[in-house]
This record gives C-alpha cells, sequence and structure tokens, in this order.
C-alpha cells in the first residue's frame, strides 16, 4: 500500500509539473506579454520599448529558465535594465539588491503579484479560495446525502415505479447544466416577473453573511448538475447489489427488507459512488466558475475569469496550480479510497 | 394593434414549426412501419423513453436544417428594432415585409428570441456532432493499440490523457481561445495535429481490410486520401487548392479546443474495451488465422465494442453541446453576434430580474436537446443489453 502511494504521488506530482508548465507557456507567448506591458504602462508604446520594457523584467529569458525561477528552483534574475535600474525577481519594493533571497518562487510561497488587484497572489487566492469552500461545503451537504438517497431508493426495487420516476429525475437533472439551471432558478424563485421573489438572484450578500436567502440558489444549482450522475452511478451499483447471491440468501433466511437494504447492501453498492464522488471534483469546478459569474459571488472561480479575461498572469498562474493541485489530490484520494474500500482489489 | 394573448402565441408558435412536425410524423411512421429491418435504430422504437428521447434530438435537428433553409424562422435574428427592445412575446411590429409579431419577444437590442432560439439550433447542430464524431476517432486511433498492446505504449498515451483530462475545462477555454493565442496559432497546429487522426483510422481502416486485394486496396486508399487531404487542408489550415471549404477561424477554435477535451476521454473508454475484448476467443482466433494487430483491432474488437460506443456517443453529442454553451457562455469563441444558445443565455441573464423572455427559450431549447440526448442514449443502451 505504502509503495503504491508512493508510485501515485510520483506520477502526480510529474503530471503537476507538466500542467503547469504548459499553463506557464500558454500565458508567456509574446502576445500575451505584449498586452501585459502594453495595459501596465500604456497602450501606445512603441514595439522597442515594449522589448526593452520585457528584457527589463526577465521575461525575455528562455522559457524553460522562466519556469525553473517561477517554480522557485533556478535563482531568480537580476538584470540591470536599460534604464540603470537592477530590477530582480527576488528584489521586493524598497528592498535593497543585497538583502533579497536567491530563490523566490512558489515553492518558497512567492506567487508574484496580481497585475488585476495589486496584491499578492497567494493572499488573494487564499481568500478566495476560502469563500469557495463555504460554498463547496454547502454543495457537498446537499448533494452528496441528496444523491445517495435517490439512488438507493431508485436501485432498491429496479424497475419499479419509484425507479422510473427517479431515474427521471436524475437524467433531467445531469442534461441541465448550471448556467441553464441557475436562469431558470433566478427566473422563477428571484425575478419581479415571476414576483415569488423567494431568493435573492445574487450572492454577493453571502460573501460576508450567508442567510438562507442569498445562497440557496447558488448552492442547489451546483448541486443539481452533480447530484444526477452520483444518484445513476449509486443506482447502478445498488442494483447490481441487489441481484447478488448473498442477498438472496438474506432474503431466504427471511430478513427484513429494511434490513437487507441497510446492513447487507448498502455498503457493498456504496463503493462505486465514492469514487465518482470523488472524481466529481473537476466538474464542480467547472459549476464553480459558472455559478460563481452567474450569482456575483466573488470566490475562486470568479477570480480564475477575472484572471483569465484581464491577462493577469502571475494570478492565472497561481489559480491553475490550485485548481491542478486540487483536482489531482482528489483522484488520488479516490484511487485510494477504492483500494481501501473494496476488498476485491489488492496493490501489492 | 393588441399584443397577443398566450394562446395565440402557442398557436402560432406550432404553425412556425409545421415542416418540423410534418418531418418527424414521416419519419417516426417510417422507421416503425420498417422497424423490424432497421436494426439497433429499429429497435429504439420498442422503448417509449428511447423514441422520446429520439423525438426531441430530431425536433432540433429537423428545427435546425430547415431555420438554416430560412423555414421556420419569423425575422432576419440579426435586425434590429428599436420599439421592439425587451417587449414582451407576443408584440406587434408595426413594419412593412416583416412578420408583424415578436413571438417570443424581442431581447436588449430588439432582435427577434424565438429567430434567434431557433438559429442557435443550427450554431450546435452544425457543430456538436462532428466534433463528437472527430473526438471519436482521436480517442479510437489511439485507445485501440493502448488497450490492445499495453506496456510502455499504453502507459504514455494514458499518462496524456490523465494530463489533459486533469485540466480543469474552463482554465483549458480560456487559455486556447484568447484571441491573444489565437494570434499564435497554437489552435491551427493542434487542429493540424487533431485533424489527421480522422485520415489516419480511414487509411489503416481500409488498408487492414483489403490488405490481400492490392488492387482494391490501393483504389479505395487512394480515394480516401485524395478527399482526405482535400478536406484536412480546406478545414485544418484553410488551403483548399480549389477554393470550396473554408473553415471560420474562430469557428476553427471552438471546435478544436472541443474535440481536445473530449478525445482523452473516448480513449479511456476504448482503451477499456479493448483491453477487455481482446481476452475473448474470436479475438485468439483470428490471432491464429494470422491476421494483423490492426485488422484484429479494427475489424475484430471495434465492431464487437460498438455498443457502449453508440451509446457514448449520444451522451457526447449532449456534453459537448453543454461545452458549447459554456464557451458562449462566458463569450469565448464565438462572434458576439452570434446567435447561439450559451451566448444569448448569457446576454439575457443580465437582465433577468425584470425580463425573462430573453434568456428562457434558449435555456429551455438546450435542456430539451441535451435531455433527449441523454434519453435515447438511455434507450440505446436497454435495447442494446436486451439481445
Amino acid at each position: 500500500m505504502g509503495l503504491f502511494i508512493l508510485r501515485r504521488l510520483g506520477v502526480m506530482i510529474l503530471t503537476a509539473i507538466c500542467l503547469t508548465f504548459i499553463v506557464f507557456f500558454l500565458t508567456n507567448l509574446s502576445p500575451n506579454l505584449e498586452k501585459l506591458a502594453k495595459s501596465e504602462v500604456n497602450q501606445r508604446m512603441s514595439d522597442d520599448a515594449v522589448t526593452s520594457w520585457l528584457a527589463n523584467r526577465g521575461y525575455a529569458q528562455p522559457l524553460p529558465v522562466k519556469y525553473g525561477q517561477w517554480l522557485g528552483v533556478l535563482p531568480g534574475y537580476v538584470i540591470e535594465g536599460t534604464d540603470g535600474t537592477v530590477r530582480g525577481r527576488c528584489i521586493g519594493q524598497g528592498m535593497a539588491p543585497e538583502d533579497a533571497p536567491t530563490f523566490c518562487g512558489i515553492l518558497q510561497g512567492d506567487w508574484g503579484q496580481s497585475s488585476v488587484f495589486k496584491d499578492d497572489v497567494g493572499s488573494i487566492i487564499a481568500t478566495r479560495l476560502g469563500l469557495t469552500g463555504k460554498l463547496m461545503f454547502w454543495v457537498m451537504v446537499v448533494m452528496v446525502p441528496g444523491a445517495l438517497i435517490i439512488g438507493v431508493l431508485a436501485g432498491m426495487r429496479e424497475g419499479s415505479r419509484t425507479d422510473r420516476s427517479l431515474s427521471t429525475v436524475s437524467i433531467l437533472s445531469t442534461a441541465t447544466p448550471e448556467y441553464v439551471s441557475g436562469v431558470i432558478f433566478i427566473a422563477v424563485f428571484s425575478s419581479s416577473a415571476v414576483g415569488l421573489k423567494w431568493f435573492k438572484g445574487t450572492a454577493t450578500s453571502a460573501m460576508d453573511d450567508i442567510t438562507f436567502a442569498n445562497f440557496t440558489l447558488p448552492v442547489l444549482t451546483i448541486a443539481l448538475y452533480g447530484m444526477g450522475y452520483i444518484a445513476r452511478m449509486t443506482r447502478a451499483s445498488m442494483t447490481e447489489v441487489m441481484t447478488a447471491q448473498y442477498i438472496r440468501t438474506a432474503r431466504l433466511k427471511g430478513v427484513s427488507f429494511g434490513n437487507i437494504v441497510l446492513k447487507h447492501a448498502l455498503r457493498n453498492a456504496l463503493i462505486a459512488p465514492f469514487t465518482v464522488i470523488m472524481l466529481q471534483f473537476p466538474w464542480l469546478l467547472n459549476g464553480v466558475v459558472i455559478v460563481e459569474t452567474l450569482f456575483n459571488y466573488k470566490g475562486f472561480g470568479w477570480t480564475l475569469v477575472q484572471a483569465a479575461g484581464n491577462n493577469d498572469i502571475e494570478l492565472l498562474l497561481g489559480v491553475s496550480v490550485v485548481s491542478v493541485v486540487v483536482v489531482l489530490t482528489t483522484q488520488l484520494i479516490s484511487d485510494i479510497g477504492y483500494v481501501y474500500l473494496n476488498p476485491r482489489i489488492s496493490v501489492t | 394593434m393588441e399584443p397577443l394573448i398566450w394562446g395565440e402565441i402557442i398557436i402560432r408558435i406550432i404553425g412556425q414549426f409545421t415542416p418540423v412536425w410534418i418531418a418527424l410524423i414521416v419519419l417516426f411512421a417510417a422507421s416503425i412501419v420498417y422497424k423490424r429491418k432497421l436494426g439497433l435504430y429499429g429497435k429504439l422504437f420498442d422503448s417509449t423513453i428511447g423514441m422520446i428521447g429520439f423525438a426531441l434530438v430530431m425536433f432540433w435537428v429537423f428545427t435546425a436544417v430547415f431555420g438554416a433553409m430560412g423555414m421556420i424562422v419569423t425575422h432576419d435574428g440579426l435586425q434590429q428594432f428599436a420599439s421592439m427592445k425587451n417587449k414582451v412575446p407576443g408584440t406587434f411590429l408595426d413594419e412593412e415585409g416583416v412578420y408583424n409579431y415578436y413571438l417570443l419577444g424581442g431581447d436588449n437590442l430588439g432582435r427577434d428570441v424565438f429567430t434567434r432560439m431557433v438559429k442557435g439550433s443550427w450554431e450546435v447542430v452544425k457543430i456538436a456532432p462532428f466534433a463528437t464524431l472527430f473526438a471519436f476517432m482521436v480517442g479510437i486511433t489511439l485507445g485501440l493499440p493502448a488497450g490492445y498492446y499495453g506496456g510502455k505504449l499504453d502507459t504514455f498515451l494514458s499518462f496524456l490523457a490523465n494530463l489533459i483530462l486533469a485540466f480543469p475545462v474552463i482554465l483549458l477555454f480560456y487559455l486556447l481561445v484568447t484571441p491573444e493565442i489565437v494570434a499564435t496559432g497554437i489552435p491551427v497546429y493542434m487542429a493540424g495535429v487533431l485533424f489527421i487522426f480522422p485520415i489516419v483510422f480511414m487509411v489503416i481502416l481500409m488498408n487492414s481490410r483489403f490488405y490481400t486485394q492490392p488492387a482494391k486496396r490501393n483504389m479505395y486508399l487512394a480515394f480516401v486520401l485524395v478527399i482526405g487531404a482535400w478536406l484536412y487542408l480546406g478545414i485544418a489550415w484553410n488551403a483548399d487548392p480549389l477554393g470550396i471549404i473554408s473553415f471560420p477561424a474562430n469557428l476553427l477554435v471552438v471546435f478544436v479546443s472541443v474535440v481536445f477535451v473530449n478525445s482523452p476521454t473516448v480513449f479511456r473508454i476504448v482503451r477499456g474495451l479493448a483491453m477487455d475484448i481482446k481476452t475473448r476467443d474470436y479475438v485468439a482466433a483470428a490471432q491464429t488465422r494470422g491476421e494483423g494487430p490492426w485488422y484484429i483491432m479494427l475489424w475484430e474488437i471495434l465492431p464487437n465494442a460498438r455498443g457502449p460506443l453508440i451509446v457514448d456517443f449520444c451522451l457526447r453529442i449532449g456534453y459537448t453541446t453543454i461545452l458549447l454553451g459554456t464557451l458562449g457562455f462566458f463569450g469565448l469563441g464565438l462572434s458576439p453576434e452570434s446567435p447561439d444558445w450559451g451566448s444569448t443565455i448569457n446576454e439575457g441573464r443580465k437582465l433577468l430580474s425584470i425580463y425573462l423572455h430573453p434568456a428562457l427559450p434558449p435555456a429551455f431549447a438546450l435542456l430539451t436537446l441535451v435531455l433527449g440526448l441523454n434519453l435515447l442514449a438511455d434507450g440505446l443502451r436497454e435495447e442494446s443489453l436486451r439481445d
């Protein structure tokens, strides 16, 4: 088991390096850098000015070197610019060049400076991630039990009327992407045209103070899309378990139906949904981006859109690192959990 | 003139869709009569769920095709009438030479919502199936050898697939579909790589089948290569020597990114199926007969994996539709005037608390199409498991 986890961790780190390098490459393409220079200085800069501005700030170095510096495995550049000032990656404002540390990449916890929010990327991401964490917590609280209950009820008696109607509900919910269900929810529950006005159509106020009125719709919107999929997986796994030999044995012994479902079937039926729930994280991340944009909730997904839309290179890199790490970690947990929960699979 | 009441609006909309109803009735009547002779497609008409799904899908396909031909739509879709800004459904339009009502109201620029919804279906129907098909070609061409040979090749290809799968889709879209990246030409190079797979697939398919009949093989191969190269040059590089095929640059970017996002999942499915099927007796029999590996992969394994693949194909078209909507929702790739559903939902949501009608029709359209595809996949799965 230990070796298995170690090998998975190795692959995970390799994947993370590859992915961040791809993002780094794409964000550091010359049109992006040119746009950055022009937005930082002024739009009508001459091409020479752009080149020297970029060279003075270390952008003209070869890509692997820049990536190494950003990661923190190569010493940060120190360049005496064409205008005579000495600039270095690690030299902060008001710091003498001699005092600056040699390495300052994300490994050292230095995530750079956001050009849009004029703030440290690390602190921006920490705040935003906290806000999204709250959203995700409530999504999980709604989604996981809901999906499992629907799935177990549907799979308990295959082909029954409950099964048919619950399966239709879960198909309907997988067919409704967040931007559709969100729009429908806002229209029905918060617009003045319908007039119900039960909930608020924006979640901006939920950033300080979560209430039932301002947080229900975003949570419901994300939960609904993932719920159908998990419910279908649970149903499939439950129907499979319910036809197994040991369930028939239990029935023939005269165990009551409720006891069979709860004590005999449920544990084995929940192995598959567990991995599915874990693998839902990348999709949830998508949902978070859409819902945070739709409801104007300034969390992690909203930051991603802002960073990408405004060519904020450092922030976008930081956001990508976090999302890639989240996705890979959940995959790892899902793999380990699957092996741990399922006695039929052995890694040794 | 008074605006129409809801009953009149519904009747008029149903009337506008007349060609679609006729086409649907003809299709269903013909299919039900000949269903015993139509294989899996015919069996679909034994399952209610499958029939409902198929009807929903075909409704939008016919709407898209007839809409693109100029039927069904009531207006131009781009023409703006200042007096019709945000007007409720059924508002009377006092202009010469145009349809006199906005059946589903006007959007914030005074365009007809109904027409834009119909035109939006064409945007989906012309991209989603082909993008999915391309993704399948890529996934099959790489997934079969990965599953069949296993070993280092499998490790390497699976690593690549997992790499793409670990990318949050929206981040990938933002990185690929921005004007700066398009300016560097990276999407075109990606198209250059991805679009070669269908040709490779067809060539291997033909070659492995007719290897023993060189004359026939050469003819087929020449045919595939000429047509393939022509389409490839036209679509990927926009360099068709005859000048017939051209592919709008922004559409190409959307197409490429959707194919790119979908193919790793297809790869994983095909790889899993190939690993399962290669242990069967008929594969061993073919190996003993001395058939080549590609013949076994494409003519023994692939036909036997068709059930799950067809089901996944339907689901994946639905997923591609959702992805296209996501792109539109974030205003990526497609032009701002584009009537696709994602963009219209995005425009409509800004005024959602006051005016519902611009955002809801495209939302329901997208919902019903994806629901139809899901139901269709469910029906197919049920029917293909039955035998």
